[in-house]
């Protein structure tokens, strides 16, 4: 099977990185969050006349407890994925060792 | 590209969601039909939404010396069409705004307007485009996740610039002047992540036509001669 997808986006990972560390070591960015920065933007053209109509119901407690609630998140959908492309993966794998297909009728018809 | 709890006046509120249930009631719709139709799809529906699911958490650092995250919403546009992708947003969405306190309930329709509605029906417009094009099929993904990631970004600028627009809205400097200042937050600093997106997305779609090319050909995503030829069977 070739890998040439795989390094091509290794490839540009490496350059995300590179410029990560390029950014982060000549300037002094604070790396805070592009969704709250409109709010300065929006005190600046309503020059500070706007009051937002709505609070979050809930907000994590802290910062400590927002990485927990996005790390969740990650790991909720990366076990999915990995879950399914790895069942599929040995699936296949046995069924062509064992010489024939298992499963649904559309999975007979194609292939 | 979340705009945060509060910061839409209510009429733009409004606005949104009416333009974004109808959308996200199809979708529901659609999916209902689809399942019921096909049960094999669920897996792959899984992953799509998954995927959106992971990327939407990952807070990337960005040349502006900002963070910001993907949407991954490109896979999902492209196998399930612009509608589905809408419901499976929505939901991210949703977890997004009730337990982190991103973006937020009132801003919801205007939310899933941008990430749920526009960004996938720009991603398979570029992949239906690309496809008759007959470019390159991984070429194709990369474009259309990374096209489709911007273009949601461009969409949040929009939304806030009319919302805020410095001066008289009719004007079109006034608008433009505000489109301006969002865009400089949202759509530069949304560039390098949209392109690692792209060739994330890319990967993905290899390892899905490698587990279910069947099902992918059966929704007319890619054809039978495509798929032989993209895992190096003898056509």
């Amino acid at each position: 099977m070739s890998r040439k997808l795989e390094l091509i986006v290794l490839a540009i990972l490496l350059i995300f990185v590179a410029q990560f560390i390029y950014v982060s070591s000549t300037t002094d960015a604070e790396y805070g969050g592009a969704d709250d920065k409109p709010e300065g933007v929006i005190e600046e053209i309503t020059g500070g006349t706007y009051k937002p109509i709505a609070e979050p119901i809930w907000e994590p407690p802290s910062g400590e407890i927002e990485s927990l609630l996005f790390a969740l998140q990650a790991a909720i959908g990366a076990s999915i994925i990995g879950y399914f492309l790895g069942y599929y993966r040995a699936k296949n794998n046995y069924e062509k060792k064992l010489g024939f297909k298992t499963g649904s009728k559309t999975e007979k018809q194609s292939l | 590209m979340h705009i945060m709890e509060g910061y839409l006046p209510a009429i733009w509120c409004i606005v949104w969601f009416v333009v974004s249930i109808p959308v996200v009631a199809y979708g529901v719709y659609k999916l209902n039909k689809l399942v019921k139709e096909e049960r094999g799809i669920l897996p792959v529906l899984a992953v799509a939404g998954a995927f959106i699911f992971v990327l939407s958490s990952l807070k990337m650092p960005s040349v502006t010396g900002s963070c910001s995250h993907p949407t991954g919403t490109g896979i999902g546009a492209i196998i399930f069409g612009p509608a589905i992708t809408a419901v499976l947003s929505t939901i991210v969405l949703i977890y997004q705004a009730l337990f982190l306190a991103h973006g937020g309930l009132t801003t919801l329709g205007a939310n899933v307007f941008s990430m749920g509605i526009v960004g996938p029906i720009v991603a398979y417009l570029i992949y239906k485009t690309g496809m008759k094009a007959k470019l390159n099929f991984y070429l194709i993904v990369f474009l259309a996740a990374t096209l489709g990631d911007w273009a949601t970004y461009i969409v949040t600028s929009t939304e806030l610039a009319l919302a805020f627009p410095a001066g008289d809205i009719l004007t079109f400097g006034g608008f433009f002047s505000s489109f301006s200042k969002f865009v400089a937050i949202f759509a530069i600093t949304q560039v390098p992540l949209a392109i690692v997106e792209g060739a994330v997305s890319a990967l993905l779609f290899k390892y899905i036509i490698q587990a279910k090319s069947d099902l992918l050909v059966e929704m007319k995503v890619i054809g039978e001669p495509l798929v032989r030829k993209l895992r190096g069977l003898p056509a």
